[in-house]
């Protein structure tokens, strides 16, 4: 029963990641984008990282897709349409050298052993949700977690200063 | 209970396709779109180890992750609205300053 949800899942989300870098459109992609992360965040749930599956929407679906949305709005791309590379030669390397990446992926994968086979290890009742997690994030990884606010105070004083029109 | 292999090898699939995005297009934003599908992959992966592990810690990386890729989505997009203000293009042929 798992299974069959992974795999459509799995199915869904290759699909749209495909649809994301063949469509002409910008917008196509970016709503393609949103099909991917949603059932990404689906797999994160099966994973048991529920709080996580929840940021995904919030933050990737939400917050950082409607603002490539507002940048595809405001170039206003949907005029100069250039679709996918024109080099004949250059497009069929990057498919070849793509499968390579998969192919080496798979052998990579097939030859590691991970545990006993078959047998997962058990997990505690709340493994994945808000409160554990962030346990973890205000004890342990509390440096971490302060560098981030750190960046993204970087982050948010640089979009400021390069988009500020020149004066 | 699904094997950890197999969310190892949708996660290869998917960064394989970001890869791919990244090579063939030119559209900067479809590109920018094909990092952000390559580090949702690499995300995948951490959420299917920490499973297997039995460990919090790679939701905890994952967490930082995407606070890096919210970060850098703010910053990339500025760049691109500053690159299109002066190039007035979204091709990313057309950034060949630097280009020997």
């Amino acid at each position: 029963m798992e299974l069959a949800f992974f795999i459509i899942l799995a199915l869904v989300a290759i699909a749209s990641a495909l649809m994301v870098i063949l469509q002409k459109n910008p917008v196509y992609s970016a709503l393609s984008l949103i099909v991917t992360l949603g059932s990404i965040a689906v797999l994160f749930i099966l994973q048991k990282a529920f709080f996580l599956a929840f940021i995904q929407i919030i933050v990737y679906a939400g917050a950082i897709m409607i603002l490539f949305i507002f940048v595809i709005m405001l170039l206003n791309l949907r005029k100069d349409e250039f679709g996918p590379e024109k080099r004949k030669l250059q497009r069929f390397f990057a498919v070849v050298f793509s499968l390579l990446l998969i192919v080496e992926l798979f052998v990579v994968v097939r030859n590691t052993l991970f545990g006993k086979a078959g047998e997962s290890m058990q997990v505690a009742e709340d493994f994945g949700t808000a409160s554990s997690l962030g346990q973890l994030l205000f004890s342990t990884y509390l440096f971490p977690f302060e560098i981030t606010s750190i960046l993204l105070l970087i982050a948010m004083i640089g979009a400021l200063f390069l988009a500020r029109r020149e004066e | 209970m699904v094997p950890v292999t197999y969310y190892l090898l949708l996660s290869g699939i998917l960064f394989a396709i970001g890869v791919l995005g990244f090579l063939i297009r030119r559209n900067v934003l479809v590109v920018f779109m094909s990092i952000e599908i390559m580090l949702n992959a690499a995300n995948l992966a951490f959420i299917a180890f920490a499973r297997e592990m039995g460990s919090l810690s790679g939701q905890v990386m994952v967490f930082l992750v995407m606070t890096v890729a919210a970060a850098e989505a703010g910053v990339g997009l500025a760049i691109i609205i500053l690159f299109y203000r002066n190039k007035k293009s979204a091709n990313v042929d057309d950034g060949n300053l630097m280009k020997w």
